[in-house]
């Protein structure tokens, strides 16, 4: 096996070494009955027979190198520049651990606190962490943080049914076994007015999303005072790529943001490895869950970098810890530092604003065919919710044969939105393939 | 040797892509509600990539250099991992797509449940976890809404050994539970009399490491197991050192009813700067109908998504971190059950060989055959010598540093993972520098006080990132 580099000399030589004749005789610890059990594995492969293998079992996916998608619902298919892959490919990078010890960790450290402080750019924020290891968890983590904030004393989650169905999951995974209690989307058309009706004396944080799940952006303006009157904190989930163009929650007075970070720069990998981007202001650091990169310097008086705060963690603190995060999504944070730096001020802002305006194309072209209608009259960004003629999923079949991906069924979550389906634009789709979804779907519904 | 912030190589028009022009008619902006400024660096193409490549070269990475970190399980990433996770047929799938446009995904992720099963001997398995901590925190979810099930919900106990990883009491913490530390023998395994002691009825269970963070096999493991379940305790395994037991045992068939593997650890999936892991978990047949989900199930010839009977429900977006299981899928089919027996063999070799070359020098509290790492102390290897100075140092000789001041029951802690991919070379090379190291604590120790002296930066001062927080650059 290539993996392992002992020859049999090696082995004899290590053995004696030891003193022991046999490899066997490292393993009497074992219990001698359940000692090598039989496992019944396929029979092993060269490299050259595995990749054969997996190429032919990937060629069953209908992978976005060969159709075209109008799918989103929380992962996004972005372009992603040519540096990004370069970077994120450098064996030091990604062959290295949590960087427990800085001076030879600087550059997965420094490359932290860069992606730090362009989520804060972004955010509006004061502070960044590290990363969680998806949008939803970093969701569920902001909601318990704000419990800690008041020291569990606030047992209410309040949350927009306009967020991410698995982030609500999630979060309420998480909070088995607490007394906490998440309410706000028992009624799944509430609005943000409902919600404010929710605050009280009892109400840790309001969470909402925006653009929400629908893609439509949230009514905000007054909404960070009548959380804060309540006594309670504002928690935002965001699509990152709508920050190139939209207010950011900091100015509207969030006290946490957190969001999927997966469209800055990360593959969609059905599903996962993605980023969890968690910011909040600065008064709330010392209850802020996961890894924080400061700034220091050296004995020489050098710049250098290191993690700080580790008395939150869990290697010391143990049980009182603010969280369990350990290992996070590193090379998720270092690809959307690197996505952010390469498109810079003027790329993201260039990004959202084609993802703007051919959603908008799309929207308006889809509301043309008969039969097919756009729902909800509030602005979006590049998702919208168009509802159809049939159901989603029969429609969804059609495209598949003509090489498109369709959109998000939003019946099975949302009750009322039956027979809707919810489209995502994004800079990758051409004028000539939303002209085609249009063609197909005209094709659907005649 | 630093580098600039990449703020502080902006220049004001500067892009680092092109993109395209639009190519459907502009809609107007909602002008209300767009943000004025956008703060973000910006850089040429070129001063980019040289940016972070020269911060590349400021890390130690395992294809740099040996990687002894214990219960981390720096393995080397084997590249041909990376080409399978790249595939686009892996890389560029939605997670919302149809059933019928990702059978080969569902299957990639239904085999690596059964792999994983029948490596750890488990009814069950959940690739949603995205870590170890989140598999921990997955697993006592599960054991709670096992006992909840049961109408036994006076158990608000976790017993959890004195050598556990932080992150055991921090997940306990979280599902609400009261930690109760078992201490340890003299042998370095857990104290029978006390666990006895603990074990009543209102135990939740006992989250064992098993080897243990000292590296050492637990001896009683079975009259472990029996006790806490004589209790209607339940067994959680903490899975990080999972890399000794590949083919040697299977933690189902030692008692342990549901465990989370390390898939970033065991199989060789790269750690990526501290992440992306993936933490799946294993159930036995009572508490498999827990899984977070959705799993997959196959029907026939077909591949679907499912939600066990009982789920506690999902733990993430999804269905676990995809791109790091198809590198550990591929690490399986590579090796086969043969394959996975040596690398556990000769991670227990090649951690007992240096354990022999350093034992004499370095003090060894618990003196046994070790497993897959072993724990030295840097306590009274010369007057005045630290174990962190002893870690700088070894920086000098090329090494990164073993894990050290833990476990937390090992004054001065050095804890070494060689792991099965290095060679008798480069063992050997380690031994001489840490034996080289002892005879300069002694003769020299101001060389060890102020390493280390040849990487980018010197010492850091903690105390002072953590009073003068900087945790962002402003302009």
């Amino acid at each position: 096996m290539s993996y392992i580099p002992h020859t049999e000399a090696d082995r004899a030589a290590m053995l004696a070494e030891i003193g022991v004749e046999t490899l066997d005789e490292l393993f009497s610890d074992v219990p001698e009955a359940m000692r090598y059990p039989e496992l019944r594995l396929p029979e092993p492969l060269s490299e050259m027979e595995i990749l054969r293998e997996l190429r032919k079992m990937s060629e069953r996916n209908a992978d976005l190198d060969r159709y075209a998608c109008f799918l989103g619902a929380g992962a996004y298919n972005h372009f992603i520049p040519s540096t990004v892959s370069h970077v994120m490919g450098r064996a030091e990078f990604y062959t290295a651990y949590t960087p427990y010890q800085p001076e030879i960790s600087q550059g997965t450290l420094q490359s932290i606190y860069e992606y730090q402080s362009m989520v804060c750019q972004l955010t509006g924020m004061e502070v960044a962490n590290a990363s969680h290891y998806d949008g939803a968890t970093s969701l569920a983590e902001a909601a318990l943080m704000a419990v800690n904030v008041f020291r569990g004393r606030r047992k209410k989650i309040v949350i927009s049914p306009l967020v991410h169905l698995e982030y609500r999951q999630t979060l309420r995974t998480y909070i088995r076994g607490t007394e906490l209690v998440v309410t706000g989307d028992e009624d799944l058309t509430n609005e943000i007015s409902d919600l404010k009706t929710l605050l009280d004396e009892n109400t840790a944080c309001l969470i909402l999303q925006n653009p929400n799940f629908l893609g439509q952006l949230e009514d905000v303006n007054g909404l960070a005072d009548a959380v804060h009157n309540a006594g309670a904190l504002l928690v935002v989930a965001v699509d990152p790529i709508s920050l190139g163009l939209f207010k950011p929650p900091g100015e509207y007075g969030a006290d946490i943001v957190v969001g999927e970070g997966q469209s800055l720069g990360n593959q969609l990998n059905f599903g996962g490895p993605y980023l969890g981007v968690f910011a909040c202001q600065e008064e709330y650091v010392r209850k802020m869950p996961g890894r924080l990169v400061g700034a220091t310097v050296d004995t020489e008086g050098r710049r250098g970098f290191v993690l700080t705060l580790t008395p939150r963690e869990q290697h010391i603190r143990r049980e009182k810890a603010t969280s369990n995060i350990c290992t996070n999504e590193a090379l998720c944070a270092l690809a959307a530092g690197a996505y952010l730096a390469t498109m810079g001020k003027h790329g993201l802002r260039r990004v959202a604003e084609l993802c703007y305006h051919k959603a908008h194309y799309a929207a308006q072209r889809i509301a043309e065919i008969p039969g097919f209608e756009l729902v909800g009259g509030k602005p979006f960004f590049k998702e919208f919710v168009v509802r159809c003629p049939q159901k989603p999923a029969e429609i969804n079949e059609r495209l598949l044969e003509k090489g498109i991906i369709g959109g998000y069924d939003l019946g099975r979550d949302y009750p009322h939105l039956r027979n809707c389906m919810l489209l995502c634009v994004t800079e990758v789709n051409t004028k000539g393939e939303i002209d085609r979804l249009v063609e197909a779907l005209q094709e659907v519904a005649s | 040797m630093t580098e600039p912030l990449i703020f502080e190589i902006s220049s004001s028009g500067r892009i680092g892509v092109t993109l395209p022009e639009c190519d459907v008619p502009e809609a107007e902006l909602p002008k209300g509600l767009l943000r004025d400024q956008l703060p973000l660096p910006e850089v040429a193409e070129v001063d980019l990539v040289r940016h972070y490549v020269r911060l590349s070269q400021l890390n130690h990475g395992v294809d740099i250099g040996f990687y002894p970190l214990g219960s981390c399980t720096m393995k080397y990433n084997p590249k041909v991992n990376e080409e399978a996770a790249k595939l686009p047929g892996f890389a560029r799938i939605h997670p919302y797509q149809g059933e019928e446009s990702i059978q080969g995904a569902l299957q990639l992720i239904y085999e690596l449940q059964e792999y994983l099963k029948e490596i750890g001997g488990f009814a069950g398995v959940s690739l949603q976890p995205a870590a170890g901590a989140h598999g921990e925190f997955t697993g006592i979810l599960m054991m709670r809404a096992y006992h909840e099930a049961r109408g036994d919900v006076g158990r608000t106990k976790m017993l959890i050994p004195d050598s556990a990883h932080g992150t055991n009491p921090a997940s306990s913490a979280m599902s609400g539970y009261q930690v109760v530390e078992i201490k340890s023998d003299e042998r370095g395994n857990v104290d029978l009399d006390e666990l006895k002691a603990h074990c009543d009825e209102t135990v939740v269970g006992l989250m064992l490491t098993n080897p243990n963070t000292l590296g050492l096999f637990e001896e009683h493991v079975l009259e472990v197991s029996r006790v806490v379940h004589d209790c209607g305790g339940l067994m959680f395994g903490d899975g990080a050192n999972m890399n000794s037991l590949l083919g040697i045992a299977k933690p189902g068939e030692l008692g342990f009813d549901v465990m989370m593997f390390n898939l970033h650890k065991t199989f060789s999936t790269p750690h990526g700067g501290g992440g992306p892991g993936a933490g799946p978990v294993g159930a036995s047949e009572r508490l498999a109908k827990y899984l977070p989900g959705p799993i997959v199930v196959k029907e026939g010839d077909a591949y679907r998504l499912q939600m066990p009977e009982a789920s506690i429900g999902r733990v993430k977006a999804f269905y676990g971190n995809f791109a790091v299981c198809v590198k550990a899928y591929t690490y399986i089919r590579m090796m086969g059950a043969e394959g996975l027996r040596q690398v556990s063999e000769n991670a227990v070799l090649n951690a007992n060989y240096l354990l022999s070359k350093l034992k004499g020098v370095y003090p060894l509290p618990y003196d046994r055959t070790c497993m897959h790492e072993f724990v030295l102390s840097g306590q009274g290897v010369a007057e005045g010598i630290t174990t962190r100075d002893i870690a700088k140092r070894l920086m000098d000789y090329g090494f990164h540093p073993p894990t050290v001041y833990f476990p937390l029951i090992v004054p001065q802690a050095i804890m070494i993972e060689p792991t099965e991919t290095e060679s008798i070379e480069t063992l050997d090379a380690f031994a001489e520098a840490m034996l080289k190291i002892a005879e300069e604590a002694r003769e020299n120790p101001d060389l060890l006080h102020q390493a280390p002296h040849t990487a980018p930066v010197s010492r850091l001062d903690e105390v002072r990132a953590a009073r003068k927080l900087d945790l962002r650059w402003s302009p």
